[in-house]
């Protein structure tokens, strides 16, 4: 008996890294998955985002453990896009009682130089777009009068500033914001909301030049090996990052009946990164 | 396969209650146990005590899941005791990864009524005796090259409740405890967090000493009966849950946690 049989998760940003992770791990417990990924480039990201090879990618990992995933190309951006989306999945699947507000990018720059379309695109899609997929969701999981569980997934910096990144850090403070309104909007129903805090993750979204040279900007072309000391120095842990899976463990947890009781909690996942 | 197969656990105050269910919840996910409780009354408070056969039933059922325990009568406030208990249950276990202080007395009263012989036992036993603890055991843990230590808070270790001072005191006291030693022992792979319960179904949960003081009180102070309220339509959890959250934290799939200060509250904090 898996720790989420028979139960039906909506997973935002699920083509890859800790989207694609969290849709595994779920399914691994005997969930079925709504997957969505924007699938597409956006102008202020300095990597490369995810393809719609990836998000079949997905599918087929999810479909190998025996589990049903509906997924679609959706933009978090765009609420009535996702909300179709949303609402086709339930459909199919007959029911919803877990999401995972995963989607978000990261873009780097001090506030004082960083343009507006930069930052706009950041709270448009770390904020408010976590905001959106709670929002399709609630009716479903109300309407299936069983509670439900809600994960935003925040960030060490939705808990603690780091330079060079003001407006995720302010998007992911945001999140918590969110996260604590929504829990509270939500008790009477049984609908629990907690968010996630991950230190640096080994996915595309951290392993990049960009992120490099925001931990090692005396080098002009830093690299994973040159990001990993000063990515260790961060965490109090003896660890220079933590793995997708180590955050989906977390979500697994809050996500199943063993967290029932659960609401309205920031989750480190941070190797002791907040506590430096 | 076990969520902590093959590691070893030491539980105090595990004659019943929270501490039962750690045991048997642990060994349930494959883990052996070293269960302490001082089985014994601490005056001044009010609900019944654990008694030696309380102790051997929490034996009876971990061993009846075919999982090892060694379970020792001891005070968490007696240095010594405590560390032989630690040291000769470790050697007969072989290891030690897993720590749990959730030894704890509660005994309640108006701030004006709390005696200092109240206060000072609280204080010996709900912190000073998961310092103890944790000074005690964490070179074991260290030797293992790593481990898990989840010390028992509370909703009242977060915020304040009324007619709890030296509880509320106490566990608050066990945040900070609990934070030290996160910082200081990062640096050997061990990871220390809290969980922060409201409300449980044990015998500490429901004193009946104090039912008809505790409505008392709050009819002589109505504004302060909300602080007791759960944010969930829930009136009270399950010691289970609290140790669903241990299990969570004790475990691997925590690998990279520490320093968290996790409420099993049904959002009694977030009020």
């Amino acid at each position: 008996m898996g720790r989420v049989e028979g139960k039906v998760a909506f997973i935002t940003g699920a083509a890859r890294g800790q989207g694609r992770s969290h849709a595994l791990r779920l399914a691994q417990e005997g969930a079925d998955i709504i997957a969505v990924d924007i699938c597409a480039q956006m102008d202020s990201v300095p990597y490369a985002m995810s393809t719609p090879d990836d998000l079949a990618e997905t599918v087929k990992q999810v479909e190998a453990l025996d589990r049903r995933i509906v997924a679609s190309e959706a933009d978090v951006r765009d609420y009535g896009a996702l909300k179709s989306a949303l609402d086709a999945g339930v459909a199919q699947l007959g029911r919803l009682d877990i999401v995972s507000a995963n989607a978000g990018i990261a873009s780097f720059g001090m506030l004082e130089d960083m343009s507006e379309e930069t930052w706009q695109e950041m709270l448009d899609v770390n904020l408010t777009g976590v905001w959106h997929a709670a929002k399709a969701a609630i009716p479903h999981l109300k309407a299936g009068g069983r509670g439900g569980s809600i994960i935003l997934t925040s960030s060490a910096a939705g808990l603690m500033a780091y330079p060079g990144a003001g407006h995720y850090v302010s998007a992911k403070h945001g999140v918590v914001g969110l996260m604590r309104t929504l829990a509270l909007e939500l008790a009477p129903d049984m609908i629990r909301v907690n968010s996630l805090h991950p230190t640096q993750v080994d996915t595309p979204m951290i392993m990049n030049e960009g992120v490099y040279k925001l931990f090692r900007p005396d080098l002009e072309h830093p690299t994973k090996a040159d990001f990993e000391p000063a990515s260790q120095a961060m965490n109090a842990l003896p660890i220079p990052w933590v793995e997708a899976v180590d955050i989906s463990n977390a979500l697994l947890f809050l996500a199943s009946d063993e967290a029932r009781y659960i609401t309205g909690v920031t989750l480190p996942v941070d190797a002791g990164a907040v506590i430096k | 396969m076990g969520r902590v197969e093959g590691k070893v656990a030491f539980i105090t105050g595990a004659a019943r209650g929270q501490g039962r269910s750690h045991a048997v919840r642990l060994a349930q996910e494959g883990a052996d146990i070293i269960a302490i409780d001082i089985c014994e009354a601490v005056p001044g408070v009010g609900y019944p005590a654990a008694t030696e056969e309380d102790l051997a039933e929490t034996v009876r059922q971990v061993e009846a899941l075919d999982r090892r325990i060694i379970a020792t009568k001891a005070d968490v406030r007696d240095r010594a005791g405590l560390k032989a208990a630690i040291d000769t249950g470790v050697a007969e276990l072989g290891h030690l990864d897993i720590v749990l202080g959730n030894a704890g007395i509660c005994i309640l009263g108006p701030w004006d009524e709390i005696t200092p012989e109240v206060y000072q036992t609280t204080i010996d036993i709900n912190l000073t005796g998961n310092w103890n603890l944790i000074q005690l055991t964490a070179p074991h843990l260290i030797a293992a090259g790593g481990g898990s230590i989840v010390l028992t808070s509370s909703a009242a270790g977060l915020k304040g409740l009324p007619f709890l001072t030296p509880y509320v005191t106490s566990k608050h006291g066990v945040v900070g405890l609990m934070r030290a030693f996160a910082s200081e022992l990062a640096e050997y792979n061990i990871r220390v967090n809290t969980v922060h319960p409201t409300g449980v179904d044990t015998p500490m949960g429901a004193d009946p000493s104090m039912g008809e003081k505790f409505g008392e009180w709050f009819a002589a102070h109505p504004k302060l009966g909300g602080m007791m309220v759960n944010m969930l339509p829930v009136e009270v959890t399950q010691p289970v849950d609290i140790s669903n959250a241990v299990l969570f934290l004790a475990s691997d799939e925590a690998r990279y946690i520490t320093s968290l200060a996790m409420a099993v509250d049904a959002g009694n904090t977030q009020y």
